[in-house]
């Protein structure tokens, strides 16, 4: 479609949907919106491989698909394994595959299928160093199963099977820290993206696809339904999950770190302005959010160093 | 071009192996697993020696390597892997979909025991525990057949868009070498041409989904057109086996083989590596006067019904070899057998042996000792026990 001179002016982003409306997500889906944005930076020759999880409904029931572009939907465990597939078939069969003109293979999986089920798969694509893009979008719970905890599910969070009582029973354990494990492998490239910064996100997905090798991108998308937070306001709770460093947005390119959001130099804003408008973490104690402030605040200086040092 | 076969000495591993490279296979993902490693060790060694263009995909485990295969195939490549037993077991859940995704992968499988306890020996317990996911099933019975099985698997699974699975024994194929005709590459590329997929993920002209969610109103047809298509695949089976035979001399269009049928008082059956021992035996046995036969299952999915009634319709009983064991009923074989015949006229006497579960040998002389058995029990009329043990140390 041609983008009028007025609008072209003032676009960001890809003008171009590739992400029909229409589809099944709930009000204010993270999720979604991220798929729209992997769309746009891909376009129609993208090949998406999902596994069981939210987008596999919000793609839409046998015969709709919501994405204008090849889909195939795979077991929860398989993401890593079946673009590895797709990709070696690919090229078999003599198709330029990633670069700015090659077929784009994106696997699209959420915490659930990447930090659990689907982490061995996951190994195994990173290590083999196939040419495609895994997009791990974490909205920190399984939230399609009806918001159960996986590990990517932070400290204090409520989930149906760690729900807040009397006896006052939370999650205990902090959020796993996929991309560290992503690292390990030494890929040439793996960032975290958030949907409050589409910009970001999209000039990675970019970055990503010039890259040769494998890519890995975890992008931060808030669940207003698993969140029991308002359907308007996840922008701004994804806004201050990086302004709180909770989920500091950085790039590690060929062994190096570079931090884009929050500012290193500044004070991130406390975690309870995080916090507060999101239902899943009413159950906290003052105590409760000490102890997940202090790990932030840990992780954040942690990052900071590993930027210092391989920046 | 005259057929002229090239003789190679090959284990059964290398008979697949090498079908694989005739077929053009070019995509495969694998895991080792024993008995099955040296069968993507050898095609391995195909590709460093440049003698194929195939994509290989090492990968960290059976559930990936079929996952890997189903997005290989997906994508419109044709798509080998080979595994066995405990990676066998692993896989079946997405063997399951492949078959829902109709892609026309083919396996092998070696037949091997379950664990545990551990056991690395011939057993068919695991690819018959696999019988209802949707793949066909072929039991070879030596090299050459693994070999034909393997060419013959892609021509009919391309065809009916279902995959298969090429059955041997471990190491009693598997490793061990035996002279297999194999054919040469041109006359291979005009019995199988290249693979015309369903659909391919690389088409881009109709964006499209596959394996999205299907409300009941429409998931009951997705099942209903699979079971066509296992039935259309017996018509297919016959043809490719039939076409198979005019080209290379080795004709497969029975589902069932089968010898000394018309005038035998009863027949073994069973499926794999020991019916090569029955056919000896039952040579044997009729130049002393019994008057038995075989019929040897070729095609364990689709079940060949139909050629099995017309077997019952001629024998007073059935001697069911089953190398396999379904707990809390019988041998797999016997079952389906027996289930396939109850609506019919024909009631042979039908007796299950259970035989060499893990490897346990079994021989002319076995053979020799359940004719024995089944000779009493059609004079008498009587079965005196529906499942026998046979190897059983009591």
């Amino acid at each position: 479609m041609e983008v009028p001179e007025n609008i072209k002016k003032r676009l960001t982003l890809p003008f171009d949907e590739h992400f029909y409306a229409g589809h099944t997500a709930c009000q204010g889906c993270g999720a979604s919106l991220g798929l729209r944005y992997v769309l746009k930076a891909y376009g129609k020759k993208t090949i998406v491989a999902i596994p069981a999880c939210c987008s596999t409904i919000i793609a839409g029931p046998w015969p709709y698909s919501a994405l204008d572009a090849n889909l195939f939907h795979t077991a929860f465990e398989t993401t890593g394994a079946v673009i590895s597939g797709i990709e070696a078939a690919l090229k078999a069969l003599g198709y330029k595959v990633k670069g700015e003109d090659g077929i784009m293979v994106v696997g699209w999986a959420g915490d659930g299928g990447t930090a659990d089920i689907g982490l061995q798969a996951l190994s195994g694509f990173l290590e083999r160093g196939h040419d495609a893009v895994y997009i791990m979008y974490d909205n920190e719970a399984y939230m399609n199963t009806g918001i159960q905890r996986s590990s990517s599910t932070p400290y204090g969070a409520w989930t149906t099977n760690t729900p807040g009582g009397k006896k006052h029973f939370l999650e205990k354990r902090h959020k796993k820290k996929v991309i560290d494990i992503v690292i390990a492998h030494r890929i040439p490239y793996a960032a975290t993206a958030s949907v409050a910064y589409p910009e970001d996100f999209i000039r990675k997905l970019k970055k990503a696809q010039k890259i040769p090798g494998p890519s890995f991108i975890q992008l931060f998308a808030p669940c207003p339904t698993g969140w029991r937070s308002p359907t308007d306001k996840t922008i701004e709770i994804a806004r201050l999950a990086v302004q709180t460093a909770y989920f500091p947005l950085f790039e590690y390119e060929n062994g190096k770190y570079k931090i884009n959001m929050p500012n290193p130099k500044k004070e991130p804003k406390p975690i309870e302005e995080f916090l507060k408008l999101q239902g899943r973490f009413k159950y906290m104690t003052k105590e409760d959010i000490e102890i997940l402030q202090k790990w932030v605040l840990e992780e954040w200086e942690r990052l900071k160093k590993l930027a210092e040092v391989f920046g | 071009m005259e057929y002229k076969p090239i003789r190679k000495v090959v284990s059964g591993n290398y008979a697949a192996a090498y079908a694989a490279l005739h077929a053009r296979v070019q995509v495969v993902a694998a895991y080792p697993i024993t008995p099955q490693t040296s069968i993507i060790e050898k095609i391995a060694e195909f590709i460093a020696n440049g003698l194929a263009d195939i994509q290989y995909i090492p990968v960290e485990s059976e559930h990936s390597a079929m996952a890997a295969c189903i997005g290989a195939s997906a994508t419109g490549a044709r798509v080998f892997t080979a595994t066995s037993a405990q990676g066998l077991a692993l896989m079946h859940e997405m063997l399951h979909w492949a078959s829902g995704a109709r892609l026309p992968i083919v396996m092998v499988n070696v037949n091997r025991a379950m664990a545990p306890p551990w056991s690395v020996w011939d057993d068919q317990t695991d690819s018959l525990a696999q019988r209802d996911t949707g793949w066909m099933q072929f039991y070879a019975e030596n090299n050459q057949e693994v070999y034909d099985g393997v060419l013959m698997a892609y021509k009919i699974a391309e065809n009916v868009n279902l995959p298969a699975m090429i059955i041997e024994s471990a190491f009693i194929l598997s490793h061990t070498y035996d002279v297999v005709e194999m054919i040469p590459q041109e006359l291979v590329d005009e019995f199988l041409p290249p693979r015309k997929p369903l659909y391919s993920l690389a088409n881009f002209d109709e964006p499209f989904a596959v394996g999205g969610l299907a409300t009941p109103n429409d998931y009951y047809e997705f099942r209903y057109k699979i079971a066509k298509a296992m039935e259309e695949a017996k018509k297919v089976i016959k043809e490719v086996g039939k076409e198979f035979g005019e080209r290379f001399g080795r004709d497969y269009s029975e589902m069932i083989e089968k010898a000394y049928i018309d005038d035998a008082d009863f027949v073994f059956m069973g499926m794999g590596s020991l019916m090569g021992t029955v056919k000896e035996a039952v040579d044997l046995l009729r130049k002393e006067g019994y008057k038995v036969g075989y019929a040897k299952v070729r095609w364990f999915r689709p079940f060949p019904k139909e050629e099995l009634m017309e077997i019952a319709e001629s024998v007073k009983g059935i001697a069911v070899l089953d190398r396999n064991f379904s707990f809390g009923q019988e041998g797999i074989l016997f079952n389906e057998a027996k289930g396939s015949l109850y609506n019919t006229s024909a009631r042979p006497i039908m007796k299950d042996y259970i035989v060499g579960l893990g490897g346990r040998d079994f021989t002319v002389k076995d053979v020799k000792a359940i004719a024995e058995d089944m000779k009493k029990i059609i004079e008498s009329g009587k079965l005196d026990r529906e499942i026998e043990w046979y190897h059983l140390k009591r």
